[in-house]
């Protein structure tokens, strides 16, 4: 009785597992499918070097770098912000924060991440962007300065949490033999304790770059849809995720080439995030062997 | 208050005969009394070792000479700690500063995973010391003093986390004695090392106390009358009984002590 309720837990473990692997085979196929055909009719080099994306208009262009130039510079802004805040707070907790404190601020700070990103675009657009106008003239209602900020509050948790997981699994003999060397918390901090979590604190990283990468409602929301081929942070843009959402939403005919560009930016998205992915395994791999 | 001016007076090369000192200290960690009252005094330029079974407060005693238990949760402590007279538990220490004078090796080699020489230029490069040729020059001689620089001078920048365990451990030291301390604490230094390893330890520490006053738990007796001038035997939080080595190994006061050094118990 009790060897085929473990056979029976073992099988539909193993189906789940197998569901899981098709589901993400079937993304891919379809993506890759319609990807496909939409470069049969746009040839590839023209995706890349084309400096425009106007696949709505008459005139159509299909270059992606001004939305991959938006995504870049939205999650370029994001990242900025929330890596040298997100390594304080986990070096702050980690270190210097009493361990009670420890406790209930982790919870509380990765609420952040809980947060519906609806409303982080609404923040952005309708606090951000005006606070930041009143010091900065020439911003735009929509920008990818406000979008970048609110995105970069959002992934906070994700620097924090998983840097202080690392920065905590320091053995505590390397804090000892720091601060018996004369080493100040300071210090023992820089020096030391973050060199040694190094490869968790760029998991962390990672994870966050592909978080911002692939968010879309507050791009969608306060970044504009504009695709621009721009490095300047105060006019509206259009990322790679907020153009799916505009095609996904409005009224394009299924299987025009229109309704393809937005598989072959979504590829595009893919190829990113896959890419940030293995690097990030890769890592964690590495790092598993060197405290082993 | 008299002697104390008197003393300022004398040139700071004379060693003082008590280079440590001890007195009334308890010890809490929170409820629990693991340090019950002891009044000791260590001399400057000897070994002294401590003994006694485990979980009697060995460790505890000899981090409280370089303020290493602050950072134990419930730690609490009362009696002062003395060094060449001045009490390292007053407000105004500058702990930092104090941990240059009194360096400290652990029971498991505890290298920086940085680059042997990292390694050793380590505790003045926090002292904002940045002169290139000075640190080569403090490193060589750091890991000479403990007879490492032979077997790793080609390579200074490989990871310290690659060497053996003993040759961790004498890194360990180099890194501690290139910051000039006058005093090492050392807490069970060879309990992790093969037998080869521990011996070139022990040669180590009988060469290093002409420079320096060294203590050093060790949970191995025979090491203890090897290498230690004096020794101290705790029991429960006590000190039970502090003599020339010679002397408390051949011919103990106390019986517990006894006991203790002919194995019946611990
Ligand atoms: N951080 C701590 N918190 C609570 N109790 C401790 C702590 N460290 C040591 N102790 C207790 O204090 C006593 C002395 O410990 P320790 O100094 O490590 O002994 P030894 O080094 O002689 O083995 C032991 O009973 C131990 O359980
Ligand atoms: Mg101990």
């Amino acid at each position: 009785m009790r060897k085929i309720k473990e056979v029976f837990i073992e099988k539909s473990l193993l189906t789940s597992a197998l569901i899981t692997i098709l589901v993400t085979l079937g993304i891919i196929l379809v993506l890759s499918v319609e990807a496909v055909n939409f470069f049969k009719e746009v040839p590839i080099i023209d995706f890349l070097t084309d400096t425009q994306w106007t696949p709505l208009f008459t005139d159509k262009h299909f270059g992606i770098m001004p939305l991959l130039s938006g995504t870049l510079l939205t999650s370029f802004i994001a990242i900025a912000f929330a890596v040298p805040v997100g390594l304080s707070i986990s070096i702050y907790i980690s270190e210097y924060a009493p361990r009670s404190f420890r406790k209930s601020i982790k919870p509380a700070l990765e609420l952040l991440a809980a947060v519906p990103t609806v409303v982080y675009g609404f923040f952005a657009l309708t606090v951000v962007t005006p606070f930041l106008q009143s010091f900065i003239p020439g911003l735009s209602g929509f920008n990818s300065l406000s979008a970048g900020l609110v995105m970069g509050i959002m992934i906070i948790p994700f620097v924090s949490s998983l840097s202080e997981d690392a920065l905590h699994a320091v053995p505590n003999s390397l804090r000892e033999a720091a601060y018996g060397m004369g080493s100040t918390k300071l210090q023992n901090s820089f020096r030391v304790l973050v060199p040694a979590a190094s490869s968790g604190i760029i998991v962390s990283i990672i994870l966050a770059i592909s978080r911002a990468i692939g968010e879309t409602m507050i791009v969608a929301i306060a970044a504009g849809q504009q695709p621009r081929l721009t490095m300047d942070p105060t006019v509206p843009v259009e990322t790679i995720t907020a153009y799916i959402v505009q095609v996904s939403l409005g009224d394009v005919e299924h299987g025009s080439l229109e309704y393809r560009t937005i598989f072959a930016a979504g590829i595009t998205l893919f190829i990113f995030t896959f890419l940030l992915n293995t690097f990030s395994y890769k890592i964690r791999k590495k790092f598993r062997e060197k405290y082993e | 208050m008299t002697q104390q001016v008197n003393e300022n007076i004398v040139d700071k090369s004379i060693k003082r005969v008590h280079k440590l000192e001890a007195r009334g200290v308890k010890v809490f960690y929170d409820n629990f009394e693991a340090i019950k009252g002891i009044d000791m005094q260590i001399k400057a330029n000897k070994v002294t070792a401590f003994i006694g079974p485990s979980g009697c407060g060995k460790s505890t005693f000899l981090r409280l000479f370089d303020r290493m238990n602050d950072y134990v949760d419930g730690f609490r402590m009362e009696g002062e700690i003395l060094i060449d007279g001045e009490n390292i538990y007053k407000k105004k220490v500058n702990v930092e500063q104090l941990r240059k004078q009194v360096g400290m090796v652990f029971q498991k080699p505890n290298p920086f995973p940085k680059s042997i020489y990292e390694n050793v230029a380590y505790g003045l490069k926090i002292q904002g010391i940045k002169d290139k040729k000075f640190l080569k020059e403090k490193v060589e001689e750091s890991l000479k003093q403990v007879a490492l620089w032979d077997e790793v001078k080609d390579d200074l920048n490989k990871s310290a986390m690659a060497l053996s365990g003993g040759q961790q451990q004498r890194l360990c030291i180099a890194r501690t004695l290139a910051v000039e301390p006058s005093i090492i604490l050392m807490d069970e230094p060879t309990s992790a090392l093969d037998p080869l390893s521990t011996a070139k330890i022990e040669e180590l520490i009988y060469e290093l106390k002409q420079k320096y006053t060294i203590v050093i738990v060790t949970h191995n007796m025979q090491q203890a009358g090897r290498i230690s001038d004096y020794t101290a035997f705790f029991y429960l939080g006590e000190l039970i009984e502090y003599d020339k080595s010679k002397k408390l190994f051949t011919n103990p006061e106390k019986q517990q002590t006894e006991n203790y050094i002919t194995g019946r118990f611990g």
